[in-house]
């Protein structure tokens, strides 16, 4: 009972984050807060993974997680990359 | 046993993954919010993944979970100080609180390049207004 009120606890934290990543991204004022929210939301979705993985015993969760950590990266630098080059 | 101390390393990362959103939503400028999702992000889920790897317990597991964390942890200065420097050109508005910048003046936006005497003031990057963060959170 009481490791379920926690994993709620978990998932909640988790998802209060997610939201303020999210009313970010909608806000702005520029281009590089949105792209560090995007950045920051899929290392959220990095976490929900892993707590997942662990929470229903899968551990092939795992691999995803990387692969995200991967694209989220190379996102980023993409990014990073058009706003040097558009000035 | 085991598994209330999964549980604490979990709490602790999702509590912390919570901070960075919450800095990123609160922080009044753009290099104070990427100092609060940089830090405070990699390590949330650098934590999580610890617990699932002392969860599962299993050399595999083991082998995945420090690649993932040692990329996180090498991933994301580099990522954080590219969109910086890409964000500085692009001229975005310093806070209105910010005592010192030492790079203005310096950065030559037709060559990219950070040069040691002041360049003239049409080769500088346009930065906009610095702003009040209360306007900014409203």
């Amino acid at each position: 009972m009481m490791v379920e009120i926690l994993w709620d606890v978990i998932f909640s934290f988790l998802a209060i984050g997610f939201i303020s990543a999210f009313i970010r991204l909608a806000k702005g004022p520029h281009l590089p807060d949105r792209i560090i929210s995007l950045d920051l939301i899929s290392i959220m979705a990095i976490g929900f993974f892993v707590a997942y993985a662990v929470l229903y015993d899968q551990s092939s969760f795992l691999d995803v997680s990387i692969i995200l950590a991967i694209i989220t990266f190379l996102g980023t630098v993409a990014f990073a990359y058009y706003l040097e080059r558009r000035v | 046993m085991a598994e209330y101390i999964i549980l604490g390393i979990f709490l602790l990362g999702s509590f912390l993954v919570l901070v960075a959103g919450i800095g990123l939503l609160r922080m009044p400028d753009l290099f104070l919010r990427m100092s609060a999702t940089a830090k405070a992000g990699t390590l949330g889920t650098g934590l999580m993944v610890l617990g699932a790897a002392i969860y599962f317990n299993e050399f595999a597991i083991y082998t995945r979970a420090i690649a993932l964390i040692a990329f996180l942890f090498v991933t994301a200065p580099v990522s954080t100080h590219m969109l910086g420097r890409a964000a500085y050109f692009d001229g975005v508005p310093l806070w209105k609180g910010t005592i010192q910048d030492d790079l203005r003046g310096h950065y030559k936006v037709t060559t990219h390049s950070l040069e040691e005497e002041i360049v003239p003031e049409k080769d500088q990057p346009h930065v906009e207004d610095e702003v009040d963060a209360f306007e900014i959170n409203k």
